[in-house]
């Protein structure tokens, strides 16, 4: 079956130099610096990585960071918990906008 | 759930497991060494000796590369013990490394580790915790092991209820809870009591250990705040294809995936401190192997000479090149894994 995302793809995700190296090697080298282990460890790295790919809906990152925080020793309850953090968020940032909503109403209204 | 063995599962003979490793599409580990002029293999000096006093054991772990459990019978005998006694003062190994299956069930382990004791090495024991509180003949272990200044190691693949059970059997994490408390009665893990009691992880499915170091932090403060419990290291070990766990890994569809992984997280470091070059493994029936997963996989160490306890020697031995296969890419990945932990 043909689909947009293969999930192949994702070992290729180095190859994205081949268009335009220069660029890719600086992102690369970012990359590997950001997800060192720094003020924060490398394991709540791997969680917050895991909660943006699913905020930002990446079937790849969510692939590839689902399998990095079970190599960083989280368990099921872990990673669940970092994903309902992505979800209260964004739940959040548009429920806020409820208030935006509201206010417009209240103008319109008598 | 019976072992492969018992079932007369396929994938049960050594030989159908090797088969399966070696049709794999990756490049053969040995080609692997010699690019980085470590083939043949070789001995660095002998240090440990290992030995499987049985595949017996109250548990059926569904990674276990032994294939142990409750209906193996196959046990090493008090003769055996002897050559082994025979063997080892032939030797300057340090360290005497006993495990099984659940060494603990042999009827002469007892009588076996107070003659190790005698000779004064350090005696390792690789007890599956729940065997302390199988069976009230098996509660008083934690003073036995005491009485010899017996360092334990122990598996306890998480410090959840589910992880364990999923890993090793169902109540496994409570009885491995309660054994551990008994072991920390004793002194086992107490500052200044000198008895040791190590902690070892392994994933439970198809992924790599995590940092070995990170792990250790986790689990001493979660042991502890929850359940009050003490211990000394936490050794990762990374999952190695035979046995049980490559069958969990042809079943799961995780197989090539998992040995993927394993090639590519191929550590020359790793491959220069792999446990094999200090260590000799023994069977049950006493024959010498490399290592315990050289044993599961029937690859008998390379030397015609000193194949066997009865014609144990030690400069043949340490001169011998060491059996390599495709499962031994498990021991070089990342930060390498032995019996110890990790090993860079
Ligand atoms: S892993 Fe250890 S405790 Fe589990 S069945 Fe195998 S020998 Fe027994
Ligand atoms: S599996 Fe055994 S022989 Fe192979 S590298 Fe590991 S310890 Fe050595």
């Amino acid at each position: 079956m043909k689909t947009y995302y293969n999930p192949e793809d994702l070992k290729k995700f180095g190859n994205i130099g081949e268009f335009e190296p220069n660029l890719a090697k600086k992102f690369f080298d970012y990359y590997g610096e950001v997800f060192k282990e720094g003020a924060l460890t490398a394991r709540e790295k791997s969680l917050i990585a895991l909660a943006v790919a699913h905020a930002v809906q990446c079937p790849y990152c969510i692939d590839a960071y689902t399998v990095d925080t079970m190599e960083k020793g989280c368990d099921e309850q872990q990673v669940m918990e970092a994903v309902h953090v992505a979800a209260a968020i964004k739940g959040g940032a548009l429920l806020v906008h409820s208030v935006q909503m509201m206010n417009k109403f209240k103008e319109l209204s008598m | 759930m019976k072992s492969l063995k018992v079932q007369q599962h396929p994938l049960s003979p050594a030989q159908r497991q090797i088969e399966t490793l070696e049709q794999s599409a990756f490049t053969p580990f040995a080609e692997k060494l010699d690019l980085i002029g470590l083939l043949p293999l070789k001995p660095t000096h002998l240090d440990i000796f290992q030995i499987n006093m049985g595949k017996m054991c109250n548990q059926v772990c569904k990674h276990c590369h032994v294939d142990a459990g409750p209906d193996r019978k196959e046990i090493m005998t008090r003769d055996m013990m002897e050559l082994c006694l025979i063997a080892i003062r032939k030797t300057s190994v340090t360290t005497i490394d006993l495990t099984g299956g659940a060494p603990e069930m042999n009827p002469d382990f007892r009588w076996f580790v107070e003659e190790l004791s005698a000779l004064g090495k350090k005696i390792i024991v690789r007890c599956n915790l729940t065997i302390i509180v199988a069976n009230p003949k098996y509660n008083d272990l934690p003073d036995f092991f005491k009485k010899h200044q017996i360092e334990v190691v122990s598996s306890l693949p998480y410090f959840t209820a589910i992880k364990t059970d999923s890993q090793r059997g169902e109540g496994v994490f409570e009885k491995s809870i309660k054994a551990l408390k008994m072991l920390n009665e004793v002194g086992y893990g107490i500052e200044g009591s000198n008895l040791i009691i190590n902690l070892v992880y392994n994933p439970a499915g198809a992924f790599l250990p995590a940092a070995q170091h990170a792990l250790e932090l986790e689990f001493k403060l979660k042991l502890w705040k929850q359940y009050g419990i003490v211990f000394n290291s936490l050794f990762a070990i990374t999952n190695i294809p035979v046995n049980r766990f490559l069958n969990y890994l042809i079943t799961s569809n995780n197989y090539e995936g998992y040995m993927e992984k394993l090639v590519n997280a191929f550590n020359p470091g790793a491959a220069a401190g792999v446990m094999c070059r200090n260590t000799i493994s023994v069977s049950w029936d006493g024959y010498l192997y490399d290592c315990d997963f050289n044993q599961m996989l029937e690859l008998n160490v390379s030397t015609p000479l000193s194949r066997h306890l009865s014609d144990f020697n030690t400069e043949i031995l340490e001169n011998r090149n060491i059996v390599v296969n495709e499962h031994c890419y498990g021991c070089t990945a990342g930060a390498g894994s032995s019996c110890g932990g990790t090993t860079v």
